[in-house]
């Protein structure tokens, strides 16, 4: 793709776009409806120290629950295949299609395969590949990324949906939701019925049953994971809890945080293919479980991102993602949660600068669900793109020098009073209006005070004689 | 003098870009009965450097930090939110496993923020006079989100005429040097929270961190707003 490779770059071509703009609208409508349902549920705090306690728990004892789980899937006719990276997921995803001569696969919504790239690798085969949740549905008509991963174009405004379709579909343009809703479903409801075969991802998986979850909110899920022949889920390596005691305390959590329900409408629990006593169902359940540097990042100082429920309310409150949307971050994962993942997943080239995408304003820790501390790894990436030495020169250099002057006061002594100096040469009426080098970017759009002509240590040793 | 000691951490911001501000703090902390000193070799707490994850750096002007506090008397008193989460949080993780984990711990315990100090610790019938002026309040996010700083601002602002500014506990795009890494990122932020502030009817912001607070005036003034711009206790004490 042929975008620019730092977050500032892509950033500064989509902030002030309307693309941007509808992000913000999106965004602040997620934010008030969390709000309301965080209103209402006085006990939501003690459930987000559960919901913690229980990502927590199973990313401990990970290996374990994995290996419970897939002893409990096969018993139920399912089977298990472990994908060690991207390639390796889209081969058995591949693999699987080919032998049971599928042409046509719908798909609900998985970041798993934009994390894997899935969709084209199918389709280089000659697959047919159908998004069926509706924002993937339009991102894939458009030719475009997801923006938000639990709402894929929110970039994107009804009117530009209404035109889009007009465009694609060959419809007359409306922008009424309901009718865009009606004329996506039409078109979708032959692929259901033609598939042969679903991919889906998984919310959560549940160990002591073999069982995974699908939340959605248009039933697509449902039509994906029955109506074909074969169903392939794609799931993260970390996406699992032990029992469903607790799988019930993150559902609790999860659509609350992400869009203010009390539950998203479907809730799928899906164990194994079709039963011999079910009225329908898949012949084959497959899951592909992922690691894809999972296991890289379990083992750093950034395991607890994989507590991670993909509520989504970190990129709504992250006051960065509000402005520059999801596509700034380059990746599938974006906003706070994407900013470490990210790295972690594919490493620190060239995605080092996202950690640093950040004002460390702390909103995503306070709406996180699973109360990730999200700040503090953020530091710690930023703190490993220092030791590799990526920082800028002037940045590094610059902080170096502080350091050195700031602990010994006669040289930050010296260093105010030059400053100060300098500063009566460059500002007028108290103010700096354009400053060299690096400092340019303040005053791109800020003026800056200019150092006082007395400091405060001036004014204490003058008038406190200490 | 009767009243408690304390010592002022001014910060290198205040120091150097808003002196009228440690000015106002002597003055509001002697104004309720306090000794204060000011421990006279104090730079920088390390901030600017602990948050771009230039450790080594950010090590060093902390613990020329904490020599200067340790062994002085009484709580050591901060007029930023940010700073003094700097000193009473974040020194523990700098020297975890070092030999100066004791001297954190009996420096960190010390630290207050103004506000938190002058309304929780001191309980004080201090507040903010501003008289013909209509405020509003933007609330500093360090102080906010992790110092827990929300209901001093209410107990000191309570004789104002204050205006309800929209979406005061979002950030205002700053982040330390953030605002110099993505200028564009940062102004975008700043824009929206410029554009509230504006649209509040308020004549006089106010915040509780320098740093925000340079911020949001920089960004006023390029404007041409005639908003004013203070940290809260520049209408407790007297700075000038």
């Amino acid at each position: 793709m042929n975008q620019p490779v730092t977050f500032l770059g892509r950033a500064e071509a989509l902030i002030g776009t309307h693309e941007a703009d509808a992000v913000d609208n999106g965004v602040r409508n997620f934010l008030e409806l969390r709000e309301k349902a965080v209103e209402e549920l006085p006990a939501l705090a003690d459930l987000r120290d559960r919901a913690r306690a229980i990502r927590l728990h199973a990313l401990r004892h990970l290996d374990r629950l994995l290996a419970h789980f897939a002893d409990q899937l096969q018993a139920a006719g399912g089977h298990v295949h472990w994908a060690v990276d991207a390639a390796d997921a889209r081969q058995i995803a591949a693999d699987i299609l080919q032998r049971t001569e599928s042409r046509l696969v719908v798909k609900s919504k998985s970041m798993v395969s934009e994390e894997i790239e899935l969709n084209d690798h199918l389709e280089a085969l000659g697959l047919e590949v159908v998004e069926t949740d509706l924002g993937e549905f339009i991102a894939q008509l458009a030719g475009d990324t997801p923006s938000h991963i639990i709402a894929p174009v929110l970039h994107m405004t009804r009117q530009d949906i209404g035109k889009l379709f007009a465009d694609e579909l060959g419809v007359p343009y409306t922008d009424d939701p309901f009718e865009l809703n009606r004329i996506a479903r039409v078109h979708l409801r032959e692929a259901f019925l033609l598939a042969d075969a679903g991919i889906s991802g998984v919310n959560m998986a549940v160990a002591e049953s073999g069982s995974i979850v699908l939340v959605t909110n248009e039933g697509n899920g449902r039509l994906v994971t029955t109506a074909p022949r074969v169903h392939i889920a794609l799931m993260g390596m970390e996406r699992i809890v032990s029992r469903w005691e607790d799988a019930a305390v993150v559902l609790e959590t999860l659509a609350r945080s992400a869009t203010g329900q009390r539950l998203s409408v479907y809730t799928n629990v899906i164990t194994g293919p079709r039963q011999d006593d079910d009225p329908d169902g898949p012949e084959e359940l497959h899951v592909i479980v992922i690691d894809n540097g999972r296991s890289q990042i379990l083992a750093g100082e950034t395991a607890e991102i994989l507590a991670c429920i993909r509520c989504g309310a970190c990129l709504n409150a992250c006051p960065v993602f509000r402005t520059a949307g999801g596509h700034a971050y380059g990746t599938p994962y974006s906003g706070p949660f994407g900013s470490i993942v990210t790295p972690g997943l594919h490493g620190m080239d060239p995605w080092w600068d996202l950690p640093f995408a950040s004002t460390l304003c702390g909103a995503c820790e306070e709406v996180c669900p699973v109360r990730i501390q999200i700040p503090k790894m953020l530091l710690q990436l930023r703190r490993q793109a220092a030791s590799e030495g990526r920082l800028p020169g002037w940045l590094e250099k610059g902080i170096a020098r502080y350091a050195r002057t700031t602990v010994e006061p006669a040289r930050w002594e010296r260093a105010k009073r030059w400053a100060s100096r300098l500063a009566g040469v460059i500002a007028t009426d108290g103010w700096i209006r354009r400053m060299p080098g690096p400092g340019r970017g303040w005053t791109s759009s800020r003026d800056l005070p200019r150092p006082a002509k007395e400091s405060f240590h001036d004014w204490w040793r003058s008038n406190r004689g200490s | 003098m009767e009243g408690p000691q304390v010592q002022l951490f001014v910060t290198c911001l205040v120091d150097v870009l808003a002196p009228q501000v440690g000015r106002a703090t002597v003055d509001a902390l002697e104004e309720v009965g306090c000794d204060v000193a000011f421990p006279s070799d104090q730079g920088c707490c390390g901030q600017p450097a602990f948050n771009v994850g230039l450790i080594d750096d950010a090590r060093r002007m902390a613990a020329h930090t904490l020599d200067v506090l340790d062994g002085t008397e009484g709580s050591v008193v901060v007029p930023s939110g940010s700073c003094a989460v700097m000193i009473a949080h974040h020194y523990r993780e700098l020297f975890a496993d070092t030999d100066r984990e004791e001297q954190v711990k009996r420096v960190s315990a010390r630290v207050r923020e103004l506000t938190q100090f002058l309304v929780d610790e001191l309980g004080s019938s201090s507040r903010a006079r501003c008289e013909g002026c209509t405020v509003a309040y933007h609330y500093s996010c360090h102080g906010l989100r992790e110092l827990g700083l929300e209901h001093q601002a209410d107990v000191l602002l309570q004789d104002t005429t204050r205006v309800e500014l929209e979406g005061d506990k979002e950030c205002c795009g700053f982040g330390g040097l953030f605002a110099i890494e993505m200028p564009a990122v940062s102004t975008a932020i700043m824009d929206d929270k410029l554009d509230r502030i504006e649209a509040s009817g308020a004549d006089t912001v106010i915040s509780g961190d320098v740093s925000c607070l340079i911020h949001i005036a920089g960004g006023l003034r390029r404007r041409g707003s005639q908003i004013e711009v203070k940290h809260i206790v520049e209408l407790i004490g007297d700075g000038t």
